[in-house]
């Protein structure tokens, strides 16, 4: 079974997987260089026009590997060099465009903006148009297609612009760091910084568990994930890295849906604060919306927080579908909680790296929390945990109308509507991927089938209630 | 006195909720409040010997059922 959606993945897989494997070792250093040579050995080249511009840009993957650029504050970076430079024209009428006699497209445009030559083919005058794509959806040929890149395209935020060589250049004053861009780009010419080497170095000093705990903090989407292996064995393959234990993520969400459903009740108006791509969102867009961010931390902060507290030397290691939960652990409120966050594709170059092949191993169990504290993970599953927790508050003079938000651009039309006065809700879910967090950028796969494991990983748990599984935290 | 009850995974499927309930349970009908102490940890190591509970460092494996006798022999008896 395939483990990744697409190459760009498996190349960047097969970076970390490298990198990860000479840091257990101890060898990075000495055989950082050749890396390159490992991956792209020979004189064929595969992916670009020579293998030494391949193993240049697998040197810049190297570094990513490592962490990055120290001096660039985001957690995601453009690869110039690997940037292809795409066009960008906008929408152009292409030699499909057969000359016919209806002329939908120059109906259709309000801007006028389409011509015609001699020939009666249709032309764009780019002073006009405003790239709204009528046109391209009604021609019968199909002739008018959009060359947008495939970055910006991804980028609901606007944060993607192309700098004077023509490469991608992200405004981190936009950025969310949601990683759409990393998983769209075809070039794999943005990444996300990885810091699979601090983990390593975690484990390492932990002692076998020994100076002090190393706790995985696994997010619930991982049941859509690792879908060749049975979770289970996922669970006893986080062990053999040398995790002392693991725990969901989605205990957490149960903590959070507990005491956000009060806090709704209390103040009328909220809107999540799980996504950290979301917050970030309304921080820089809706700073007028701000104070109705929920105060709660995140699932991953609130859990990590407990486990800190019970064990106040352990080191946490979360590891999710997600980029931003990278940019989260930098905030000063959660920084304390939890020491690296981890993508499912970091996870599985690490597994690798140690020869861990999860399809052998026993089954372990994983079972913290609730069925509302699992469905987190997609779309919809954040209102229907709080309605639960509104209800099992026995709150019933307050009729929840959520808006459960799937994706960033629904996140934006129901920002706008909240500050115009006409949103017709009282608590937003916000989500900056599409499906939830098993749409997340950091994610092995992102199959039709991903809701339907969340919801049966959620009907698999232990605890059908929120109180219960939260019962015993008090 | 600090008792403290694996909340783990593999403890958690043997019922350790029900030992936390049945625990805070008995330490409210006996006014042990101000005397015991009780807490979850995550993982104590024994998995094999769920529910793990420890009383002041010292190990003790109960189950949904033994939580009372293990209560009053333990606890009780010694708060």
């Amino acid at each position: 079974m395939r483990k990744f959606d697409t190459k760009v993945q498996h190349l960047k897989y097969k970076v970390l997987r490298e990198v990860a494997r000479q840091a257990w070792k101890d060898t990075l250093l000495d055989n950082l260089l050749d890396i390159p040579k490992t991956i792209v050995p020979g004189n064929t080249p595969t992916m670009r026009c020579c293998v030494y511009k391949e193993r240049a840009i697998l040197s810049e993957r190297v570094k990513l590997a490592m962490g990055g650029d120290p001096e660039n504050p985001n957690v995601i970076e453009v690869i110039e060099i690997a940037c292809d430079e795409c066009p960008m024209g906008g929408y152009e009428v292409t030699n499909s465009c057969r000359g016919c006699l209806a002329h939908r497209c120059e109906d259709v445009c309000k801007r006028d903006a389409i011509t015609f030559d001699n020939n009666h083919v249709a032309h764009i005058d780019k002073s006009k148009c405003v790239d709204c794509g009528a046109c391209a959806k009604v021609c019968p040929f199909t002739a008018i297609i959009n060359r947008k890149r495939p970055c910006q395209n991804a980028c609901k935020v606007k944060a993607i612009s192309m700098n004077e060589n023509k490469a991608a250049k992200i405004d981190n004053d936009k950025c969310i760091a949601c990683g759409a861009c990393v998983y769209q780009c075809p070039f794999g010419a943005i990444m996300d910084k990885s810091y699979i080497l601090d983990a390593i170095d975690i484990i390492k000093k932990s002692n076998k568990n020994e100076k002090f705990k190393v706790y995985a903090l696994v997010a619930p989407s991982i049941s859509s994930q690792f879908t060749y292996a049975k979770l289970g064995q996922v669970i006893s393959g986080l062990k053999e890295l040398g995790f002392y234990t693991v725990i969901e993520a989605a205990l957490g969400a149960d903590m959070v849906a507990y005491a956000e459903s009060t806090e709704l009740a209390e103040k009328g108006f909220l809107t999540s604060s799980c996504c950290p791509a979301f917050v970030d969102y309304v921080h820089k867009n809706f700073l007028d919306l701000a104070e109705h961010v929920s105060h709660n931390l995140s699932p991953m902060a609130t859990i990590a927080k407990y486990i800190k507290e019970t064990d106040k030397d352990s080191k946490i290691i979360f590891i999710g579908p997600c980029t931003a939960k990278k940019a989260e652990i930098q905030k000063e409120n959660v920084r304390p909680y939890v020491d690296v966050v981890l993508t499912f594709e970091e996870l599985q170059a690490l597994f690798d790296s140690k020869d861990v092949d999860i399809t052998t191993l026993p089954e372990d169990v994983l079972d913290n929390a609730s069925y509302f504290g699992r469905i987190f993970a997609r779309s919809g599953g954040l209102s229907d945990a709080v309605a639960q927790g509104l209800k099992e508050h026995g709150i019933e003079d307050f009729e929840l109308k959520a808006v459960p938000c799937d994706g960033i651009e629904e996140c934006k039309i129901a920002l706008l509507k909240k500050r115009k006065g006409v949103l017709d809700g009282n608590f937003i879910e916000g989500m900056a991927c599409i499906g939830g967090c098993i749409g997340g950028a950091g994610c092995l796969t992102h199959g039709e089938k991903s809701k339907s494991e969340v919801d049966k990983y959620g009907m698999e748990a232990y605890e059908k209630t929120i109180s219960n599984a939260i019962s015993m935290l008090k | 006195m600090k008792i403290t009850v694996c909340i783990g995974s593999s403890c958690h499927i043997k019922g350790s909720r029900q030992v936390v309930e049945q625990l805070q349970y008995l330490i409210r009908e006996n006014g042990l409040n101000d005397k015991v102490e009780l807490g979850g940890t995550f993982c104590m190591g024994k998995c094999q010997q769920g529910v793990c509970v420890t009383v002041d460092d010292k190990f003790f494996s109960v189950s949904p059922e033994s939580v009372d006798e293990f209560f009053n022999v333990n606890v009780l008896e010694k708060a």
